[in-house]
């Protein structure tokens, strides 16, 4: 191919490298730009009695201070999901109720960030506080509520406020218990995953003011351009046609800007001044009062025959989805939906549970979306059953996986009735592929490198999917300009991954055509068409094959405009390739030629092309990963020395971006497994509100790591492919969790002389840090 | 506050707030390449040569800097580049946002080790964060830009 499956660079690459202006805060330059601020509040359950914001207006260069008692009360979500969104409309833009440490009590704008700080100072509120939710085992039933008043859903998700259940879902295929009673082997066991932060290093930001028609425009750092815009209109109560957004380079989302946690405040500010207004949250800020990966508890019980066979998969979780329900359906839906087709052998399987109102910082998306907890502990419950039947991890994965051609109910895309059907998978190949690279043979479980010292092996699988089936749709106009460039629009919200290229990518290999001829729009939602954005693994999949379509569409355009020029009759035959149009009699027209005549007295046509893409399913892509992990046994600390992902994501449309996606969500992964953790105090007070306390990894922490794909090829993808964002950040945690485990099981067979009788360590608690890996030793060392 | 000092080579005057930092300083004259993503220190972003010794810009107070030289990657577009291609050949620039401070700091180290190792290389970039890269894909863009194995 001229352009596809190789190594492109991003089209943009080269100038942020060199520091070029790209970003909201570099574009928004305005000197009377008033600066915003928000006042937080100290406690994470708290009435507001009283508020008394007479001395910070009357400061100078306070232009505005809000409280709920001067903003609209509609109830809303930030979520950033098509309309009718699932998640539950329970936030207001400031409410007399406060739900977490940091929730906004009132906004503050002046004409300088120190009036602004000095007036945040200056606002007295009284505060009744209340006893606060924190434990998410303990928040259903609890008599403290984190939202005492009834919640709006467009459609039933399972919100029961009167009991803190922000969302409550069940899929059920067989009879789970009948086949876990009939089972041989059993295993149940308890998983915990962390909350994370998402640390993108552009914090979020917004900048609002009113344009020449007097329209509200907003430049923001997001995700989701449209679904601002459709939340403003609705928070605002104006009209989405009065709206301007403006979504320039992005600094980094991972999911947290698939929620619009900033637009709302300065785009109030704006209305009710009539000045712009920027807003730029601190790093405490996005740490505090955005949202985090939910943590959750998943019970999985599976049962199965002797041979290893799966008879049953259920899966219970708990989620903890924070003060507010964005994204805690959904994500809690993923859970089951990305974890349970993988082993489509089982006879039956089941995903339930529900997700948490607690008074701490909000659940959200965030990269795996679900997908991510529920592979860590389905992941982790079967290495622990292949322990249990004495069976090599790689082999149980083998005789249960999902195979192209088969189908399951739990599949996206799935209609009542008619289970979805995978249409491709080199899974299998994955899993070989990476036994062979790690050394799986020679290696697993576990090798001594000294008294101290012992690397050992772990494994798991995962899959996604690309974009969400039958809601997300995308669409890319092509316009062809009078010399024979294109420019393309779409809106799929690229946030450094690179979709502005790939998409350019797939229309250029369509039309013939050097990468530089096609220009990319993705800036000014007035000039572009609809695209839900940048979540759920859509870009290359779904606004791809927008932008195919669209491709394919001005093709044929350009072919029946060169016929009408040189006067064909019907159905005579115009080739295209490599810029030249050419007819049955040795014709021939250059692109620049057909474009040039066009657009003139002579051509008058402007030609557009449009595609639109919607998927009916939502192909998984699949990843095999394997850890190698060298542990300290006398300091429990653990270092992943080699990490090997084996990729099947279709067609690979772009070799380097591909890759550098792997890489680094490979790296999300080993933070989740090892690092990265959001804590809470007693008082619900966020203790990681920085990157001092907040442990992100840093060069040092990583090691190898090595990347392969092993191409399938999709055939509702564009040019065979599917997603790459997500699925990567999903193996890491329990393979890591695996091989902590061989290692230091190891130890136990070394200082007991019986090794039958004791009881292996498992690792089932997010992150893996030295002292639980210490702890864990030294108690089963005290043990015997 | 006011004072005289050089950047990117040129004389300039900076009048700035009492207990303003230079990261603030900088982009407020229109150095927009620097970028902020802690404010504690820990992130790198806003690395910019302090007399040609890569400082962190959000810790230095600006009071501090006059009579010095300061560079940011607006002067040195040409080595930016020339580092920037292997960048991006890799993919591993992403984002971007933390790339200038990144670039700043690689190009210091260029003219301080020769033939780095790759743990030598680890360590000067360390405080240098990346969350998008997995920082694999620059390493080997930085291996490549110092021709070292």
């Amino acid at each position: 191919m001229r352009h596809l499956q190789q190594a492109v660079a991003k089209i943009d690459g080269l100038a942020l490298v060199k520091g070029v202006p790209a970003y909201t805060s570099d574009l928004d330059l305005n000197n009377n730009v008033l600066v915003v601020k928000l006042l937080r509040s100290p406690h994470a359950s708290a009435l507001i009695r009283s508020i008394d914001v007479a001395a910070a207006r009357a400061l100078p260069g306070v232009e505005c201070v809000l409280t709920h008692e001067d903003v609209p009360q509609t109830a809303f979500t930030l979520a950033g999901q098509s309309y009718p969104e699932p998640s539950p409309y329970d936030r207001r833009v400031l409410d007399r109720r406060l739900r977490y440490v940091g929730d906004e009590v009132a906004i503050v704008a002046a004409v300088d960030e120190a009036s602004a700080t000095r007036a945040l100072a200056l606002i007295r509120v009284d505060y009744q506080v209340l006893t606060p939710v924190l434990d998410p085992a303990s928040a259903l039933d609890n008599a403290e509520l984190v939202h005492p008043e009834s919640v709006h859903t467009n459609f039933e998700i399972g919100c029961d406020p009167s009991r803190n259940i922000a969302a409550a879902h069940a899929v059920e295929q067989g009879d789970v218990e009948a086949e876990l009673a009939a089972s041989p082997v059993v295993l149940e066991q308890t998983y915990h995953t962390q909350a994370q932060a998402h640390c993108m290093m552009e914090t979020y930001r917004a900048t609002t003011s009113l344009d020449v028609h007097g329209r509200l425009q907003v430049m923001t750092s997001t995700q989701v351009p449209y679904h601002v815009r459709r939340h403003l209109s609705r928070i605002l109560d104006i009209p989405r046609n009065r709206i301007k957004v403006l979504k320039p380079r992005v600094g980094g989302g991972f999911g947290g800007k698939q929620t619009a946690s900033v637009e709302i405040f300065p785009a109030l500010v704006t209305m009710k001044t009539g000045k712009p207004a920027r807003l730029v949250y601190s790093r405490p800020e996005a740490f505090s009062s955005t949202t985090t990966r939910h943590a959750m508890a998943l019970t999985v019980r599976l049962g199965a025959d002797r041979d290893g066979s799966l008879r049953a998969i259920d899966i219970h979780c708990l989620s903890d989805t924070g003060a507010y329900g964005e994204h805690a359906p959904t994500v809690f839906w993923v859970v089951g939906q990305k974890t349970l087709p993988l082993y489509a052998r089982a006879r039956a399987c089941r995903y339930h549970g529900h997700a948490v109102y607690t008074n701490k910082t909000p659940g959200g998306a965030l990269r795996g979306y679900g997908a991510t907890q529920g592979t860590f502990a389905l992941e982790s419950a079967l290495n622990e059953l292949a322990d249990q039947l004495g069976m090599d991890p790689a082999e149980l994965r083998l005789k249960n996986l999902i195979t192209p051609g088969d189908s399951h109910p739990v599949l996206s895309g799935s209609l009542p009735g008619e289970p979805a059907r995978l249409a491709s998978s080199t899974l299998d190949r994955c899993i070989t592929r990476g036994c062979e690279l790690i050394g799986w043979e020679e290696h697993y479980p576990r090798v001594q490198l000294s008294d101290t010292r012992v690397r050992g092996y772990g494994m798991a699988v995962t899959m996604q999917g690309s974009g969400i089936a039958r809601i997300d749709t995308a669409s890319v106009l092509l316009k062809l300009n009078e010399d024979g460039f294109f420019t393309l629009s779409h809106s799929a919200s690229d946030m450094g991954q690179g979709s502005d290229t790939v998409i350019n990518q797939v229309a250029a290999e369509v039309l013939e055509v050097e990468l530089e001829q096609i220009v990319s729009s993705s800036f000014d939602l007035d000039t572009l068409p609809y695209d839900p954005g940048a979540y759920a693994s859509s870009g290359a999949y779904v606004t791809g094959n927008a932008a195919l379509r669209a491709a394919e569409d001005m093709k044929a355009q350009m072919r029946a405009a060169v016929a009408r020029l040189w006067s064909l009759a019907d159905g005579a035959r115009v080739d295209y390739a490599d810029g030249i149009f050419s007819g049955e009699d040795g014709q021939t027209m250059s692109l620049a030629e057909l474009a040039q005549t066009l657009c003139s007295f002579e051509g008058m046509d402007q030609l557009v092309g449009k595609g639109t893409f919607g998927g009916e399913t939502s192909p998984p892509p699949f990843i095999a990963g394997f850890a190698e992990v060298e542990v300290d046994l006398e300091t429990g600390e653990c270092v992943v020395s080699d990490y090997v992902a084996v990729v099947d994501c279709g067609t690979v449309l772009n070799r380097n971006l591909a890759r550098i996606q792997v890489e680094g969500g490979v790296v999300m992964g080993i933070g989740l497994g090892l690092y990265e953790e959001v804590r809470h105090n007693s008082k619900g007070r966020l203790m990681t509100d920085s990157f001092m306390e907040y442990n992100l990894p840093s060069r040092l922490d990583i090691h190898d790591i090595r990347v392969v794909f092993e191409e399938s090829v999709e055939p509702t993808g564009p040019f065979g492919a599917k997603s790459i964002g997500e699925v990567v950040c999903n193996t890491p945690a329990p393979a890591i969790a695996q091989a902590i485990a061989n290692a230091v099981n190891a130890v136990n067979a070394v200082n007991v002389a019986d090794v039958g009788n004791l009881p292996r360590l498992y690792f089932r608690e997010l992150p893996i840090t030295p002292e639980k890996v210490l702890l864990a030793t030294l108690g089963a060392d005290a043990a015997d | 506050m006011e004072l005289e000092t050089t950047i990117n080579g040129r004389r300039v005057s900076l009048t700035f707030a009492n207990g303003e930092f230079l990261a603030e300083t900088l982009r407020r004259y229109g150095y927009l390449s620097v970028k902020r993503g802690c404010n504690t220190g820990s992130c790198g972003l806003c690395t910019v040569w302090l007399d040609q010794r890569p400082v962190l810009s959000c810790a230095t107070l600006t009071a501090r800097v006059a009579e010095h030289q300061i560079t940011t990657i607006e002067a040195l577009q040409e080595e930016a580049e020339a580092f920037g291609r292997y960048m991006v050949a890799q993919g591993a620039e992403q984002c971007g946002f933390c790339s200038p401070g990144f670039v700043m700091t690689v190009l210091a180290m260029k003219r301080e080790l020769s033939n780095p190792t790759p743990e030598e290389i680890s360590h000067y970039l360390a405080g240098n964060l990346c969350r998008c890269s997995g920082y694999k894909g620059q390493m080997r863009a930085i291996q490549e830009f110092m021709e070292v194995e």
